[in-house]
């Protein structure tokens, strides 16, 4: 292995290894919220690019789907619409509830009816968000206090059930899409795709938006309060279902985004966020599901470890990578006492 | 629900054909899943095929009916739905099954209850060798050792001496590695690298380095579906020069769509269908696939046909004929004996003209196609009006 290769593969492993760090700050954000381990993040992050392109225009897409509205935003809506029937004593909210499920399948429409690309960009954006805290609100509040194997079980029902639909919604095939950024750009040796840039731009803003949402505002700080001691973040007024709602519709922003991002890289299809999706639950574990900086370090680590063994044994790529799931798992059980568990 | 229909249709057809028990035949597809862009084409013909029979006559006088089960792509659901067909639906034969694993996995559960099988897959090993279970298997898919001599003829004749494999880390691709570098070694062509890549992957890219550094003449990318393209994307982005050649596992509209640009020159071989206009007149089964694209475009839509609903028509192709030698000799309600009697006219399948080539099955080949009438080498090309097609390079008659 020379230089050259060990450039070329650096690349390769910095370039997925941002995708799992985002993934991984998203899931280590909503599990030290909520208790909650997000399995269906990876579906989040491909219904937005999924979606995207029924936005397309035909000639773009390949497509001829005659203005047909996506399925994310019939089941979108019909979450929020849900939501609005729990939440009926509270008119107000109920109310608005309900406009944001018009307002979701009128996005969808105007999305389909065929707009410029950077609208049909944001709009896919706007009409999968809501499936976040609403799947917050409909399946895990209710099961409120909850012991962090249960929220586990509905997660990863949650997560067949989206993959499922994803399958109706969007066929089994990939789908290839424009990137917003074109070309390559030469980095010393290695051509880097264009758009790679923006998946790493957006990584860095994530980033600091978080650290300053945490620091600076009074919702992260109230988060980060929920993270620390709910009891006691409850005794001081801080509203546990909020947080939830919070910390998903973030979680969701990020996995939409960095889907949409990413997408024009690897042509989506549905199948393919649970993958990433456990990678990135890899490196979150990496920091026991409780560290920022460490959720990132391992998300590196793993896309080193990918690429690596990529080139040296492609036919064990996944087992290798997952293998190293393990001593950390050993080592972890060694370093902590209570793993989450704290009711 | 798609019984009473069959029901109504069965009464449609007048009281002569009602009457008398439906011939009833199984077919196992994967209408959903990952090998739904195969299976749909399949399940598609043989609703077709179905009807036209039925409008038709029936088969010697019989109204036919297809009992269509769904098997999500999952080999344990697959099998599942072969043994409920055997035993609750009582059908004399079966159809089926899209992929290769679940085909494997449906051996058993036809062998022990004797039921001939025909299936939908391509690896060889679902027929071969023809053993106490496997004598009641058939199937009508060019295998990977007959679809690795075009490409091997082709590179040769194109001047390659070095030639990369990168394919699925699954059956299929492993399938692919054998027969491919076992027909290059005997073309004196040299296999410098063998590589793997999941279905799932988002990257190929450490697999495409590893490639690059050999610096082949081409590369064999052996993958189905649309998830071949990832590596050719990879591999042209990294500035490979060299040929690429991909298999019929991916002659479908979807792999264009989502290839784009940079698919255009793939190589691959693939049953006659694909370019079924293109063919040379003289070409023996240039009129079974074109009548049978019209008749499947005119019920599904301009441009929907792919190679994989061919392998269902050639399905039924010899099994028709074989139903009909086997009702002159036995009465299905004696459903063992029938079913017996109608693996042994399978068997006996003679000079069937087929979509996808002519089949000779004999004792030890249940299979029967030869790979000059069943393949031929197609190129990716964009047309003037800026659309992807295939284009016929070479026919190996």
């Amino acid at each position: 292995m020379d230089w050259t290769i060990l450039s070329f593969l650096t690349a390769d492993a910095l370039q997925n290894g941002t995708i799992y760090a985002l993934l991984a700050l998203s899931l280590v954000l909503v599990f030290a919220v909520t208790r909650v381990i997000l399995v269906p993040l990876g579906e989040f992050l491909v219904y937005a690019p999924l979606t995207y392109v029924w936005f397309l225009p035909p000639e773009v897409s390949g497509l001829n789907l005659q203005g047909q509205i996506p399925g994310t935003a019939w089941l979108a809506a019909a979450m929020l619409l849900w939501w609005a029937i729990l939440d009926r004593k509270n008119l107000r909210r109920a109310g608005l509830l309900a406009l944001g499920a018009l307002g979701v399948l009128g996005l969808a429409w105007w999305g389909a009816q065929g707009v410029p690309l950077w609208l049909g960009w944001l709009l896919a954006v706007l009409v999968v968000l809501p499936i976040g805290p609403a799947s917050y609100r409909l399946f895990f509040e209710p099961a409120k206090n909850a012991s962090v194997l249960t929220y586990l079980i509905i997660a990863v029902g949650l997560h067949f059930a989206f993959m499922g639909l994803g399958l109706v919604f969007f066929g089994p095939e990939q789908f290839r899409l424009p990137a917003i950024l074109g070309g390559q750009t030469t980095i010393g040796l290695v051509p880097v795709n264009n758009q790679a840039f923006l998946v790493y731009g957006f990584a860095l803003l994530a980033m600091v938006g978080l650290f300053l949402f945490f620091t600076r505002s009074i919702y992260g700080k109230a988060l980060r309060a929920c993270a620390v001691n709910r009891y006691g973040a409850r005794l001081l007024g801080i509203s546990p279902s909020q947080a939830g709602y919070v910390s998903f519709g973030i979680a969701t922003l990020i996995a939409c985004v960095s889907g949409m991002l990413l997408a024009p890289l690897i042509s989506p299809a549905y199948f393919q966020g649970f993958l990433l999706g456990l990678k990135g639950f890899v490196a979150g574990i990496l920091g026991g599901l409780i560290s920022y900086p460490l959720a990132v370090v391992g998300a590196l680590l793993v896309g080193v470890m990918e690429s690596w063994a990529s080139f040296q044994a492609s036919a064990y790529k996944d087992a290798i990578v997952f293998a190293l799931l393990l001593p950390i798992l050993f080592w972890r059980s060694l370093q902590s006492h209570e793993l989450g568990e704290e009711d | 629900m798609k019984r009473a229909l069959i029901g109504l249709l069965a009464l449609g057809l007048g009281l002569g054909l009602a009457q008398q028990a439906p011939l009833k035949i199984g077919v196992v597809v994967s209408a959903t899943g990952p090998a739904a862009s195969l299976g749909i084409p399949e399940r598609n013909t043989l609703v077709l095929l179905e009807e036209q029979v039925n409008r038709r006559g029936g088969v010697a006088g019989r109204p036919v009916q297809f009992i269509i089960l769904d098997d999500a792509s999952d080999t344990t659901q697959a099998v599942r739905a072969t043994r409920r067909l055997i035993q609750e639906d009582q059908v004399l034969a079966i159809i089926g099954t899209t992929t290769t694993p679940a085909s494997l996995g449906m051996i058993d559960p036809v062998a022990e209850a004797g039921v001939p099988k025909i299936s939908l897959a391509a690896n060889l090993e679902i027929v071969f060798p023809v053993d106490e279970k496997r004598r009641w298997v058939f199937k009508t898919p060019q295998t990977e050792q007959q679809m690795s001599q075009p490409i091997v003829r082709d590179m040769a004749a194109s001047g390659v001496k070095t030639a990369a494999y990168i394919g699925f880390n699954d059956a299929y691709g492993e399938g692919w590695a054998r027969a491919f570098e076992a027909a290059a070694r005997e073309a004196g062509i040299q296999v410098v690298a063998s590589e793997r890549f999941a279905r799932t992957d988002t990257s190929v890219a450490g697999q495409v380095l590893r490639i690059l550094a050999r610096n082949p003449d081409a590369v064999l990318i052996g993958g189905s579906g649309t998830a071949p393209v990832l590596p050719q994307r990879t591999l042209r982005e990294r500035g490979y020069r060299g040929l690429i050649y991909q298999t019929h596992g991916v002659a479908n509209p979807d792999f264009l769509r989502v290839g784009g640009d940079v698919v255009i020159g793939t190589r691959l071989p693939a049953g006659p269908v694909l370019v079924f206009d293109q063919l040379p007149p003289d070409f023996p089964n240039r009129q079974v696939a074109t009548s049978y694209v019209q008749q499947y475009e005119a019920r599904f839509g301009i441009g929907s046909y792919s190679t994989f609903g061919g392998h269902a028509y050639d399905a039924w192709a010899i099994l028709r004929p074989a139903l009909e030698r086997a009702l002159r000799r036995e009465q299905p309600t004696n459903l063992a004996a029938f079913r017996r009697v109608l693996r042994d006219e399978l068997e006996a399948t003679r000079n069937v003209v087929g979509t996808h080539g002519i089949f000779n099955m004999s004792p030890t080949d249940h299979l029967g196609l030869r790979f000059n009438e069943a393949a031929v080498m197609v190129e990716v090309v964009k047309t003037p009006a800026g659309k992807l097609d295939w284009k016929l390079l070479r026919t190996f008659r």
